[in-house]
């Protein structure tokens, strides 16, 4: 990994200031960038692959003396989860991360992460769960925690990596929020593969993120506290509507994180989601992560074919953006959904964000269909061929045809 | 205390020096841990806190893993502790240690915080550290960079959940989950672990395993005062007994401890930058200066063993014999040379 060049500053068109260096590293080295600017204080590693060359990039830049952080290579990844818990309540920013059964292997860890509203951030490189031992990405891994009180988002490049990183560490430590962050990159997809990243310089990220302060629940002789005490049906209820709380305020903090962040950095996101060609679109398709690439792709082709279709990615699953998918969505007649991910017994058999748009579509009055479909597990590619294949259901769906909106359908698989 | 070796995040930081209290009257009135808990009556682990805590003064932060002195010692809106405590999972007393050590290391390193020695402790039952937890301890004594002490009080048994057999529960015992029967008298075949002679054989570079009692409560601080002061990671164990899991009146507690010290189940050592020293009763009996008792005497106050028959207690007998007759270091290694060594 090499350290940034001197930072240079220019100014873009809307006239924002942005230094930094442009480089062409891969979605792991993007997020090792943002946890040096992060300044970050401790992080522990594990090693499971994709995620664990994050924390190649990391050691290697405290080795070469760029960053100052306590690095532990724990035992498992329970301890791994454990220690930066236990770090973050003393005050330390920290840093963790894992992929498939490394993740499940400190579930117990994620979930007290979450019930004590330790705000951290974690990278999951997303990976197939064991077995058959696969390497390459799914959603189940993190999609795992996704009732516990995790802010899960997922990202589609390099950039979106290292600019997501930064804003979770701000809505995370937000004190109205205190909530850990899993940003989750597409193994191999995102993980391993190299584009050109704005790596923003030193100044405009602190501009942007204050330091973490714990103020009353810092645990510090000073500040003489009991955390975590044992709670009964007599507390437990009001603890975990706190929690609730914390999520419902999320909203808010991250559109104002990604407000702030636009005028720092001069890269304006949409918060919660990215639409692609949805401005007349009679049917949209929907997913998460890598998947975006040979999507857009597709409904470009489909589009020149004079086919109006559209392409909405979820950035962000909890908070789940309901009222953002609801101003995307509600004016299709069909809605084809991408899961990297399967929902065994679920309903209709669906992917998990099948179920969770279904859910928040619901409500509106003239609803679109919603079909669901899984695709691209285990790592195996989504092509613009299966994109156009799943477009031509929806339509037919949106025709009254024979798709069925309650059956779920795998694409580019085997019989 | 301090010692610097490299440059950077593998510094060594300073301790706080806190020196052996010559006798009871030398130790300050001054609790951290007061009133708010309910244990049982005669509770050792309880009084083990109490000590611990005294020991280790007001700049300390204290780690506790789930088992009876999480859950019978803070509950929501009554805790005991005058200092800082955060619970921990049953399996993370190590992981909470380097944690915690390793976050004031960097903040104090990094100028966000103030700099000043901080204690930290963090606690475990036996089930959560002999067993569940063994892999984080093991791993926290390995990052020599960090203060802390991992003490492990040792009821025998996974107390908390009523009293089921651990890695840690004595032979025989009589546990919700090794109940003698009409056909099997003896369900609990496993000997007692090791624990810490095993860790400090397996973690040269720790400077500090001890094993304690609370029938000695002033040896027992002072233990912990070491631990502390030593620099790098610790780890003490101290077995407890225990009305509730061990079977007896409550006001026998200290008396049952000095008893195993007594008959040699329970060997009071130290183990401070390699080198071994035993102390109390087990040096005099290591010298042969004191007999060590029947260990009947011991088992047979206890309910948990009501059901041995002589049988049972003659295989006990055998193996503390063995302990300090035929083991590499008595008390502490268990094997013997071997005819090629
Ligand atoms: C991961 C996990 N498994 C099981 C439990 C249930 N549990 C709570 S307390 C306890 C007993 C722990 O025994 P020990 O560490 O010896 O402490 P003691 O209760 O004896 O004080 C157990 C098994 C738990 N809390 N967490
Ligand atoms: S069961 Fe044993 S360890 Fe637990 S509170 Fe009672 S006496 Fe103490
Ligand atoms: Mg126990």
């Amino acid at each position: 990994m090499t350290p940034p060049k001197a930072a240079t500053a220019e100014t873009l068109d809307g006239g924002a200031p942005v230094g930094g260096t442009e480089e062409l590293i891969s979605g792991s080295e993007a997020v090792a960038h943002a946890v040096r600017l992060a300044d970050v204080d401790v992080l522990t590693a594990y090693p499971i692959r994709p995620y664990d060359t994050v924390m190649q990039y990391v050691s290697k830049l405290i080795a070469d003396g760029e960053f100052d952080c306590e690095f532990i290579v724990a035992e498992s990844e329970h301890s791994q989860f454990e220690i930066v818990k236990h770090a973050s309540t003393v005050g330390a920013r920290v840093f963790v991360g894992s992929s498939g059964v490394g993740w499940l292997y400190a579930f117990e860890a994620l979930a007290v992460t979450a019930g004590l509203r330790v705000p951290m951030v974690a990278m999951v490189g997303n990976r197939a769960l064991d077995d058959p031992g696969a390497f390459g990405v799914e959603h189940n891994d993190a999609l795992a925690v996704r009732d516990l009180g995790w802010m899960l988002c997922w990202v589609a490049t390099a950039q979106e990596a290292l600019d997501t990183a930064l804003i979770a560490y701000r809505v995370a430590e937000d004190p109205r929020v205190s909530l850990p962050c899993a940003l989750s990159c597409d193994g191999a997809f995102l993980t391993h593969s190299q584009s050109i990243v704005n790596v923003p310089d030193q100044a405009t990220v602190d501009s942007f993120l204050p330091p973490y302060d714990r103020k009353e629940k810092l645990l510090h002789p000073d500040n003489p506290i009991t955390i975590a005490p044992q709670a009964n049906e007599d507390w437990v209820m009001e603890i975990r509507k706190q929690s609730d709380a914390g999520m419902r305020r999320a909203r808010d903090v991250i559109t104002e994180a990604y407000d702030d962040f636009g005028a720092k950095f001069g890269r304006e996101d949409e918060p919660f989601i990215e639409r692609y060609m949805m401005e007349d679109a009679e049917i949209a398709l929907v997913g998460m992560g890598t998947l975006a690439m040979p999507v857009k792709v597709a409904v470009r082709k489909m589009r020149e074919q004079g086919q109006k279709v559209g392409f909405v990615r979820v950035r962000w699953f909890r908070p789940f953006p309901v009222e953002e998918l609801q101003d995307a969505l509600g004016g299709v007649a069909a809605v084809g959904v991408i899961d990297r991910d399967y929902g065994l017994g679920s309903a209709f058999y669906g992917g998990v964000l099948a179920g969770d748009l279904r859910t928040a579509l619901y409500p509106l009055e003239d609803r679109p269909k919603v079909v669901s479909f899984i695709a691209g597990l285990g790592g195996r590619e989504i092509n613009t061929d299966n994109v156009i294949t799943i477009a031509g259901m929806v339509s037919d769906a949106a025709e009254g045809g024979t798709t069925d909106d309650q059956d779920t359908y795998w694409i580019g698989v085997r019989e | 205390m301090s010692e610097t070796t490299v440059e950077g995040f593998g510094e060594f930081v300073e301790t706080q020096v806190l020196d052996a209290w010559k006798g009871p009257k030398k130790v300050p009135h001054e609790e951290f841990f007061t009133s708010g808990h309910r244990t049982c009556q005669g509770c050792e682990s309880a009084q083990l806190m109490k000590l611990m805590a005294k020991a280790a003064g007001p700049r300390t932060i204290i780690l506790g893993a789930t088992g009876c002195m999480y859950v019978a010692n803070t509950t929501y809106y009554s805790t005991p502790w005058a200092v800082p405590w955060m619970h921990t999972q049953l399996g993370s007393a190590g992981s909470a240690a380097t944690g915690t050590a390793a976050g004031l290391k960097a903040l104090m390193r990094k100028g966000k915080m103030k700099d000043e020695p901080i204690n930290v402790i963090s606690f475990c039952g036996d089930g959560g550290g002999a067993d569940m937890g063994l892999s984080a301890i093991s791993a926290a004594l390995q990052h020599t960079e960090y203060n802390h002490l991992i003490l492990m009080y040792d009821n025998e048994s996974y107390a908390n959940t009523d009293i089921q057999v651990s890695g840690s529960s004595p032979y025989g015992a009589h546990t919700t989950f090794s109940a003698p029967g009409k056909v099997q008298r003896i369900m609990n075949r496993r000997w007692k672990k090791n624990t810490a002679a095993m860790l400090a054989a397996g973690h040269p570079d720790c400077k500090y395993v001890a094993t304690v009692c609370t029938s000695n409560p002033v040896d027992a601080m002072n233990h912990v005062r070491k631990a502390l002061s030593i620099g790098g990671p610790t780890f003490i164990h101290s077995l407890d007994p225990c009305p509730k899991g061990w079977d007896y009146d409550p006001r026998y507690s200290h008396e049952l401890g000095e008893l195993a010290i007594e008959t040699g189940i329970w060997p009071l050592y130290e183990v401070v930058e390699g080198e071994l020293k035993m102390h109390g009763k087990s040096r005099r009996i290591l010298r042969g200066q004191l007999k060590r008792k029947p260990v009947e005497e011991y088992l047979m106050r206890q309910g948990r063993f009501a059901h041995f028959v002589q049988e049972d207690i003659d295989y006990f007998q055998g193996k503390i014999d063995q302990m300090w007759e035929e083991w590499l270091i008595p008390g502490v290694i268990p094997f013997s040379a071997g005819e090629e060594s």
